[in-house]
């Protein structure tokens, strides 16, 4: 029925199949919504936050995901700024279209469950407008709201790109115009998205008087602005890979050759090894130098539920397997470890998400305070799980209508 | 960060509580209640939820009886004065709340704050209070609402701000008079209210003023003094463990 709008030459699963598919996503989506139109409705009470935890699950899924969302802007900046130095990278011209679409489908979400965080969402434009320049948030505000809209621009032709757009003469030119412009937009992309993955960073880190989050760093930006940026392009790839092997195995595809995985593995193999020696030696020097000058000892930071096992998975088990494992070419070589290590590589960022949001609020600061713990509602999981349903959606009406991944014809004969 | 601070005037308020006089009868946290209109709700129990501007907490030595000794902590806000910025003024995205450098007073612009609550994450005494709901009266307690304090709207954080609606009252009087207003004095309801005078409040930077000589008292310590965000609230006590749980790693009695 659809087959009008399916790229030429594709294979697609039956409309009623995909329907169906659509309707489940769609209902995730609704339950979402109605989560959603009660926090906005009701207020903030209907969720697990209080005085003490300021920042929740809205903030941990948000930081999470859009770490995750890096690898648009990172594969952006290695094909269209860095790949005519280095010839190999041309391979990423492969995946970049599914790698700006997760890009897309993150940020967008993100930027929806972040609305129902605050508690006045009317007032959402008085960040451009009264800006105070040393927070940290600002630079966040402008950053991905900025990032946002190059997103849309870089999503853009890919949609135009559908066969049925694309034989409309104005639409064609435009959006061949847009493709001719692409670097320009992809560099743009990379110079705020440094900055905004950094800042997001910087709002934990710039807390001088929550001993759990602070670090001291160059100039105004503390050492978690420069760990942030690092971790989100040491993962964002690996994420864009998992997406694309979940794509493979539900289409039971090959939808682009081994050599991009190849190839991302070897990049965020390089790039985890190198931010997971710094963590380790950031987490050193807090532990043994400035969390002692706040009168702390490592061992005060944790307690259960929030114990030693987070330090221990996040950075041992989710950071130092997979960066080795990514480095060694025989390991790489089988797929079932490639991704295994691509996985322990995002749950690992989405762990230092969680622990630098949640775990450094449950930590008390003055001796008298007591522990305590935070369990989210279901209004915090409803419009988490849907925004993650509509990144699906999205992906898969891209996948569906649109010529995601130039190799398919060619690996699927 | 720059360490840089802010030219200061020749006004800071500060305060000084004697905890060897307070009873822990928490007349300061319900006159500060009732001057600063704050609402609450049918069911309190939730207190990770509910607003108090001025929080007593109840300390003890964690020893058995008969060494067994406790003390009543009043906490207000304490109206950082670390250089450059307090810890909850720095992260305001949206300039809500700010330190007002002429006296040091660590301001709140409710109609301003878009209820992100990076400041409530960002203070380390648990100051700030979101308002969770919209804020309610009893009806019969409404004509007992201040009009010198606005309420706060669901959305919100609020805080405490050493009564500077009573100080700008001050200023206005000062200036009408032709004296001075940086010279004028003012008290806070939980000053005026406390039975013991266990609270005091002035100018920390004139000499003369009691709430600086009493900040140079030897009892005198602060909370959290290791984080450098200057309090500007000072405690006074008698008893070493009372200091010991002043800040983290200073002796047993902190654990
Ligand atoms: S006590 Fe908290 S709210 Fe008050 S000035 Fe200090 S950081 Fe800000
Ligand atoms: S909650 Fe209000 S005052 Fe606090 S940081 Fe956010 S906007 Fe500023």
């Amino acid at each position: 029925m659809d087959k009008a709008l399916i790229p030429d030459g594709l294979k697609r699963c039956p409309l009623p199949v995909f329907s169906l598919w659509l309707l489940v996503l769609l209902g995730i989506i609704g339950w979402g919504v109605y989560a959603g139109v009660v926090v906005l409705l009701d207020a903030l009470n209907v969720t697990g936050l209080n005085d003490y935890f300021g920042f929740g699950f809205y903030i941990t899924i948000d930081l999470a995901i859009i770490a995750l969302g890096a690898g648009a802007f990172f594969s952006g900046f290695l094909y269209y700024g860095l790949s005519r130095y280095f010839p190999a990278l041309k391979e990423l011209h492969k995946i970049i279209n599914l790698a700006v679409i997760v890009g897309f489908v993150c940020y967008t979400g993100a930027l929806a469950v972040l609305l129902l965080e605050i508690g006045q969402p009317l007032r959402g434009w008085f960040g451009y407008w009264h800006a105070n320049v040393h927070s940290m948030l600002t630079e966040v505000i402008f950053c991905i709201s900025c990032y946002a809209i190059v997103l849309v621009i870089e999503y853009v032709p890919i949609i135009l790109e559908n066969r049925k757009l694309d034989a409309i003469k104005p639409l064609h030119v435009f959006g061949h115009t847009l493709h001719e412009l692409m670097a320009i937009f992809a560099l743009t992309g990379t110079f705020l998205s440094f900055f905004h993955q950094g800042s997001l960073g910087g709002v934990a880190g710039v807390l001088f008087a929550r001993p759990f989050a602070y670090r001291t760093g160059f100039f105004v930006w503390p050492w978690t602005f420069f760990l942030f940026i690092l971790s989100a392009i040491a993962s964002g790839p690996a994420f864009t890979a998992l997406i694309c092997r979940a794509i493979e195995k539900v289409t039971r595809k090959k939808l682009v050759d081994d050599s991009v995985y190849e190839l991302i593995a070897k990049i965020v193999g390089r790039l985890l090894l190198v931010y997971i020696v710094l963590k380790i030696a950031d987490t050193l020097y807090w532990a043994l130098v400035l969390a002692p000058e706040f009168g702390l000892k490592l061992t005060d930071f944790y307690r259960a539920p929030y114990g030693m096992w987070l330090l221990v998975t996040e950075i041992l088990i989710c950071g130092v397997i997979p960066a080795i494992v990514l480095n060694v070419p025989g390991a790489r070589k089988s797929s079932t470890i490639l991704f295994l290590a691509f996985f322990m590589d995002c749950a690992g960022i989405v762990i230092n998400r969680f622990v630098m949001t949640i775990q450094a609020l449950a930590t008390p600061v003055m001796p008298f305070d007591r522990w305590e713990v935070y369990v989210p509602t279901m209004y915090e999981w409803a419009p988490g799980i849907a925004m993650l349903a509509y990144c699906a959606l999205v992906i898969s009406l891209s996948y569906r209508y649109l010529p995601v991944f130039p190799r398919e014809k060619e690996l699927n004969p | 960060m720059s360490d840089k601070a802010h030219a200061q005037s020749g006004v800071r308020y500060g305060m000084a509580i004697d905890l060897d006089k307070c009873t822990g009868c928490m007349a300061c946290s319900v006159a500060c209640q009732a001057e600063n209109n704050i609402s609450f709700r049918p069911d309190e129990s939730n207190k990770l939820r509910s607003i108090t501007w001025m929080e007593v907490y109840l300390l003890d030595n964690k020893k058995d009886y008969p060494d067994y000794q406790f003390t009543y902590l009043p906490r207000p806000c304490m109206h950082c004065d670390a250089p450059h910025h307090s810890p909850c003024t720095f992260v305001c995205p949206v300039n809500a709340t700010t330190r007002d450098e002429h006296n040091g007073i660590v301001t709140h612009i409710y109609p301003r704050c878009i209820g992100c609550r990076y400041c409530i994450v960002a203070c380390p005494y648990h100051a700030r209070d979101f308002n969770w709901w919209d804020p309610k009266w009893p009806k019969s307690m409404e004509a007992m609402l201040s009009p010198e304090v606005s309420p706060r709207m669901r959305g919100v954080v609020e805080k405490c701000t050493f009564c500077h609606h009573r100080m700008l009252k001050a200023r206005s009087k000062a200036y009408n008079e032709g004296s001075d207003p940086d010279q004028i004095t003012y008290v806070p309801a939980c000053a005026e209210a406390c039975p013991t005078g266990a609270i005091k409040f002035g100018n920390l930077h004139d000499p003369q003023s009691e709430v600086a000589k009493l900040a140079k008292d030897p009892r005198a310590f602060r909370i959290l003094a290791k984080l450098h965000t200057e309090p500007k609230v000072f405690y006074l006590s008698k008893y070493q463990w009372v200091h010991k749980l002043s800040d983290n790693g200073l002796g047993e009695a902190a654990h």
